[in-house]
């Protein structure tokens, strides 16, 4: 692809925009399609996932991260590589249980809901960015790691912070995943 | 850059529910549909217009304003420039991309030929939906020929 001779701050942003916008006619026209917000939520994280299977080999290529050896490392990886590489954030992140097998991103930005204030009237079981989900677990699943990927709490939902659970489902197997590469 | 490529697996992943409903219709719900496609691609391409800085917005003439969706929004958005833009300086246009982006990943040649149009919906609705912010209605189609070239035709409606 040539590159412009100069780049403009205002096409930076459209850029920005332009995938926070998709995202948001997304979401518009699965509500119009959905009448239930669980089939939202769950088309969304399907279609997450299928991202997620692709999107590992994009991160991979551009991240160059060395091999991780603990559930925490991914998701410090996950948190401070990937989020901040494709969205511009960090996410903090926090373990939640003594077999380090639970962790939390928590999120104080989220350029995805950039555009929206509230959720629609009569969705307020929607996860608005329950793509993310999808994505995390997709990857995950790619690297051969099987996790769960929730949100756990929605500022769009009157939480004080939106919060992603990651919970590693596996036994991370240091033999397998070395013969996988 | 990172930004774009979300952008273009998530529109990879619209287009793919297209492809799986269309050979496995099952029910519940309005499935994803071209015209869907391209109604998202208005809805997102007026949003993209209002985002314009203003002094963008002061054109002169209907040519300057492709002239500018063929330079500068397509910049913005694909990091390149239009190829070649033709008119027959009575409302019709067309636009030609020579590697247009979202059709790059696909092979390039004849094959995949048939599902270049779903690739194209909502980039078409995007073109429509700039178009309608800048005060021009319009009507956008795409053609493939081979891939990964594309030419966007676009037709002024004279309300």
């Amino acid at each position: 692809m040539s590159r412009p001779a100069h780049r403009r701050p205002e096409y930076h942003k459209i850029n920005k925009d332009l995938f926070v916008l998709t995202y948001g006619a997304l979401v518009a026209q699965l509500c119009k399609d959905y009448e239930k917000d669980e089939d939202v939520n769950k088309y969304l994280d399907t279609m997450g996932y299928g991202i997620g299977t692709r999107l590992i080999e994009d991160f991979l290529a551009r991240s160059c991260v060395r091999r991780c050896h603990s559930y925490s490392e991914i998701t410090d990886i996950i948190a401070q590589v990937a989020f901040k590489m494709y969205l511009g954030i960090t996410p903090s992140v926090t373990c939640n249980n003594s077999s380090r097998n639970e962790f939390s991103l928590i999120l104080d930005k989220n350029p995805l809901v950039e555009f929206v204030e509230e959720l629609p009237a009569g969705r307020s079981s929607l996860c608005y960015c329950n793509l993310l989900c999808g994505i995390i677990r997709g990857a995950l699943e790619m690297v051969h790691l099987a996790a769960d990927v929730t949100f756990l709490q929605d500022r769009l939902k009157g939480d004080s912070v939106t919060e992603i659970g990651i919970t590693f489902l596996k036994k991370l197997d240091e033999r397998k995943y070395r013969r996988k590469k | 850059m990172a930004d774009a490529a979300l952008f273009e697996f998530l529109h990879t992943e619209m287009v793919a529910e297209l492809w799986a409903h269309d050979s496995d219709p099952s029910p519940g719900g309005q499935k994803m549909s071209l015209s869907v496609l391209e109604g998202m691609g208005f809805r997102v391409g007026q949003a993209l217009g209002e985002r314009l800085p203003r002094e963008m917005l002061a054109f002169r003439e209907e040519l300057d304003v492709l002239k500018f969706l063929c330079k500068d929004l397509w910049v913005a958005v694909f990091q390149k420039q239009m190829d070649s833009l033709r008119t027959n300086h009575q409302g019709t246009y067309v636009l030609q991309d020579n590697s247009f982006p979202l059709l790059v990943r696909m092979a390039s040649g004849q094959q995949y030929l048939e599902e270049a149009p779903k690739f194209l919906a909502f980039t078409c609705g995007l073109l429509r939906g700039a178009l309608s912010t800048l005060g021009i209605k319009s009507l956008v189609t795409a053609s493939v020929a081979a891939l990964p070239a594309c030419k966007f035709q676009v037709v002024i409606q004279k309300s």
